[in-house]
């Protein structure tokens, strides 16, 4: 069967489709959804501590915002959107035709979608999780209702996806690359990827298992985390950090992997000192590791543990800081061209040296015991997290979204997002740091006149609005684009480096028609320097053989949502049990359906692909 | 830690950022404006840490407005092929050595400090020096017991203070996990239920005076809904007038009630309240009884339930609905509507509670 003759409603495309681009796509989309959630949730809170005694919401539902805030945002939005740009370049980066287990990225997407579907059904059915984004056993074990049950259950799900996902990469990044792809050659983004993968297998397993455990007590009796039945809370507070440390660095590194590829690009050279940087990369992502408990210096683990987890998080800024320096050598003695994507990582430096610094003051940890809990953890993190990971997903966005969508954004409002959001993110968080050293505690749902906050706090918010101003002229950027963007070319912006450029915009279903050959670091641009119009193929041109699309990982996910709500009720109504083992049983039944059903894939042909080419060419 | 300060280098960086941070915030609240032997220790750590990360965004900001505006694409430099830097061994093996000089620069305050802070023998020593005061600190949801261990006293909400010499803590919760911090005077520690924390502070005479002796504390850790508001308050007093007061509270009786108002209001607060509240100052019963805050001194408290203002009104305004000041506390609907009459006589009982 040809590409041609198979003809598909769009909806049922994607629900059945195992093409790694369209899960890209499918994984921006969700994402971007659950991002613009998150930040209304934050404008919520900027807006009820615009001024203190405010009543904008009450206590009980500022909590609810932190919480789906903080989980929505590193759970829903910046994972996913990262998987996102991965899922869309990295496959064609290392010039693979898909990634290891296409039906298994499918699977990762359809956890991590249902997953978090089920966690903000919570908003509709009687309140959602209030304990904060960690969910410290002791407060989420005394939370009334369900909003806690929402949050075990909806992340141990999207976490399965997440793994699963991980995994993936981690396999595809190691079998799937082109010949003379040594690993010395992988574009850093694909470094990136490869390292944050390996973090996601090692520290997604020790949050299932401190999200089951609280599972167990919360609905099935346990007293793992009761500490009046002889259970341990602290116990749970570093479970949850061995995995949310790592998680960090799972987020930054693919961040730092997509600066390097856009800063290479626009200042047209090759990264400074990339083996460093390869190391740098490695380095950090072994280290992310061994310093969790440095989030803990205040539960009281004596001054040995906090003497030796301080000092082990201050070697993280070594590689940091050799990945800052390497950054600006590689612009040093560059031709730079401020693009929309340049303009974000010309941003990311500073803001994320701001962070990293505030870092390193934290993690002296006598200081910490001031700064702990404090807004100045809030201002350090959002450095971080919005100053790195968010910059560099809609630089990446920018950057990238001619080869996943064929067309250019708008450079002129791009740069007015920019602006606008760059602008806004510092005046929301510089001042919070200040806010903290004088004395605010965070998740705080309001504020006392008179201590001094108030000036601080509507500078705040006044900053929040900002920021969302910024992400509303990307969506009309994005609007906009689709409807009348100009055609991308596969060198969209003329300067690539990376296979992905020569590739046509956006790319076909098979990647490549020849598997290409890899002479070097920056292949593309090697062939380019050349006087070449394409890479050099390793392979003859012939069938390309592809995997069928499937419902089954839609089903599957499905099957867990339902089980979900089953269990979550099994204490209050008589249908819980039912319809949790029912869930189980759709999720096992299509496992066994996919196990049984003898799936040969089809064959693109030779003629079909000669037929492609030429009409990527002339487009 | 002092002497090997001013040897530094950057004593000038230093005492600008110093300076500079110093005027912000309240005394009563202000990590910048320490008032005390931990909160000094902190606070130069403080310091040390943003002389030396000033220090790297100086260096890192020259070279990288230096590259941004130097290197920009000028027009007609479109097709400009750059030459194709590999990278240079020595300047990288400079910002790696530099950062790592840097860290230890930091590293080795950071350790001593850390032990410093932790030094509580003279509460554990097997017979304590009877000068060496010991609180134990219980948070429970939305409010604090300090209890005087070795004086028999408890009291809630306001904790009584020397000043000028360390004063030992045992801190834990009795519900949820909790925090206390009193910003201006040291770093938090953590209230767990399952352990027992342990550290000191320290309050100086000199500046609490300045803050009006009374510094702010917080609760650090979310909570539950109230969390933003279970404040408490710290009174710093010299040892004398701390020895007076820990007496006066020693020797507390039952209040004897003479006002015809406040005795229906005691005879109110007898029949709702006493099953939690205690209303002297020595409570003999076991802490998982004691559910609510001792409210021996009441009347000389700096606020009501933590937040608001310490008057009548407010007071009145608590009784009849604490849902609404304090959103989840545990006293909401723990006793029957109170009519206007009876919580102005309950407010006339409860502010006659003193010992002072």
């Amino acid at each position: 069967m040809s590409t041609a003759v198979r003809k598909k409603s769009l909806i049922w495309d994607y629900l059945t489709t195992v093409d790694h681009k369209k899960i890209a796509i499918l994984y921006l989309i969700a994402g971007g959804i659950f991002f613009i959630m998150g930040g209304i949730e934050a404008l919520i809170i900027r807006i009820q501590l615009a001024v203190p005694n405010n009543d904008f919401v009450s206590a009980g539902l500022f909590n609810e915002m932190i919480t789906m805030h903080g989980t929505t945002m590193i759970f829903l939005a910046a994972t996913p959107l990262l998987f996102a740009l991965m899922n869309a370049i990295v496959p064609i980066q290392i010039g693979a035709r898909d990634v290891a287990f296409p039906f298994l990225n499918a699977l990762g997407f359809w956890l991590f979608f249902f997953g978090g579907l089920f966690l903000n059904c919570s908003w509709f059915l009687g309140g959602a999780p209030d304990a904060g984004w960690t969910s410290y056993a002791s407060l989420s074990l005394e939370s009334p209702g369900h909003g806690i049950d929402f949050y075990v259950l909806g992340l141990q799900v999207s976490g399965f996806g997440t793994l699963i996902s991980g995994i993936n990469f981690i396999v595809t990044i190691i079998t799937m690359r082109a010949p003379g792809m040594t690993y010395m050659r992988m574009p850093l983004f694909t470094w990136a990827t490869f390292v944050a993968s390996t973090l996601i297998l090692f520290a997604f397993p020790p949050l299932t298992a401190g999200l089951l455990l609280l599972m167990m007590d919360r609905l099935f009796g346990g007293n793992f985390f009761n500490a009046a039945l002889g259970g341990n809370t602290i116990i749970y507070e570093h479970l949850f950090w061995i995995f949310g440390h790592p998680e960090v660095y799972l987020l930054i590194l693919p961040a730092f992997g997509i600066f390097s590829e856009i800063i290479s690009t626009f200042s047209k050279k090759r990264l400074f000192g990339y083996s460093s940087m390869v190391f740098a990369i490695v380095l950090i992502g072994f280290l992310g590791f061994m310093v969790w408990a440095h989030h803990m210096f205040t539960v009281g683990m004596g001054p040995v543990a906090n003497a030796i987890f301080a000092v082990a998080t201050m070697t993280i800024a070594v590689p940091t800081g050799i990945k800052i320096f390497n950054w600006l050598f590689t612009m040093w003695g560059g031709s730079i061209r401020v693009t929309t994507p340049m303009l974000y990582a010309i941003g990311f430096i500073p803001s994320f040296v701001i962070g990293g610094v505030t870092g390193v003051m934290q993690a002296a940890a006598p200081a910490d015991y001031q700064y702990h809990d404090s807004y100045f953890i809030v201002a350090h993190f959002h450095y971080v997290i919005v100053g790195g990971v968010v910059l560099a997903l809609l630089g990446g966005t920018h950057y990238w979204w001619p080869k996943m969508f064929g067309k250019m954004l708008s450079e002129k409002l791009g740069k007015l997002t920019f602006v606008l959001f760059f602008t806004g993110f510092h005046l929301t968080f510089f001042i919070q740091h200040f806010l903290g050293l004088m004395g605010m505690p965070r998740r705080v749902f309001t504020f006392l006149p008179g201590q001094g906050l108030e000036t601080g706090n509507l500078i705040s918010t006044i900053g929040a609005l900002l920021m969302a101003a910024g992400v509303i002229v990307l969506l009309i950027n994005i609007v906009i684009t689709t409807f009348k963007g100009e055609k991308a070319e596969a060198d969209a912006w003329g300067l690539g480096r990376t296979l992905e450029w020569a590739v046509p915009s956006p790319a076909p279903e098979y990647n490549f028609a020849q598997t290409p050959l890899v002479r070097g670091l920056d292949a593309y641009w090697l062939e380019k320097m050349e006087g070449k119009k394409g890479l050099t193929p390793a392979e003859p041109l012939g069938d390309i053989h592809m995997p069928n699309p499937s419902f089954l990982p839609f089903v599957i996910s499905l099957g867990l949502f339902i089980a979900s709500f089953g269990f979550m009720y099994h204490n209050d109504y008589s249908w819980g049990l039912p319809v949790g083992i029912l869930g189980l049983v759709i999720t096992f039944g299509s496992m066994c359906l996919r196990s049984i059903i003898d799936d040969h894939g089809f064959h693109i042909h030779k003629e079909d692909i000669i037929e492609a080419e030429k009409k990527g060419v002339k487009a | 830690m002092k002497k090997w300060l001013h040897n530094w280098r950057l004593f000038s960086l230093f005492s600008m950022i110093a300076l500079l941070l110093a005027g912000c915030g309240k005394p009563f609240l202000s990590t910048l404006q320490p008032a005390g032997e931990a909160a000094d220790m902190q606070f130069s750590l403080m310091l040390l840490s943003t002389a030396i990360m000033l220090l790297v965004i100086v260096v890192v900001t020259i070279i990288f407005v230096y590259v941004v505006i130097r290197f920009r694409q000028r027009k007609g430099e479109e097709n400009k092929i750059p030459k194709q830097v590999e990278g240079n061994h020595t300047l990288e093996i400079v910002w790696t050595v530099i950062p790592i000089i840097l860290l230890i620069i930091l590293a080795v305050p950071t350790v001593k400090a850390t032990f410093d802070l932790a030094d509580v023998k003279p509460m554990n020593k097997e017979k304590r020096d009877k000068d060496t005061l010991v609180v134990n600190v219980r948070a429970s949801l939305y409010w604090w017991e300090f209890e005087y261990p070795d004086y028999g006293v408890i009291t809630s909400q306001d904790l009584v203070v020397p000043t000028d010499e360390r004063v030992y803590f045992n801190l834990k919760a009795s519900d949820v996990k909790h925090s206390f911090w009193i910003p201006a005077v040291g770093g938090k520690i953590d209230t767990n239920i399952e352990n027992k924390n342990q550290f000191w502070l320290e309050f100086d005479q000199e500046r609490a005076e300045k803050a009006g002796n009374i510094f702010y504390g917080k609760c650090a850790e979310l909570c539950g809904p109230s969390h933003a508001l279970m404040d408490f308050k710290v009174k710093a007093v010299p040892r004398e007038e701390f020895d007076q007061w820990i007496e006066k509270m020693k020797n507390a009786k039952k209040p004897v009630v003479t006002d015809p108002v406040a005795k229906q209001g005691e005879e109110i607060f007898n029949k709702s309240c006493i099953g939690c509240h205690a209303v002297t100052p020595i409570d003999k019963r076991p802490e998982q009884a004691r559910t609510a805050p001792n409210l021996a001194n009441f009347g000389d408290r700096e606020r009501i339930a933590g937040i608001l203002e310490h008057n009548e009104e407010n007071l009145k305004k608590w009784l009849k609905d604490p849902e609404s000041v304090k959103p989840g506390n545990k006293m909401t609907g723990t006793y029957a509507k109170l009519t206007d009459e009876q919580i102005d006589a309950l407010t006339k009982y409860l502010m006659s509670l003193k010992v002072e």
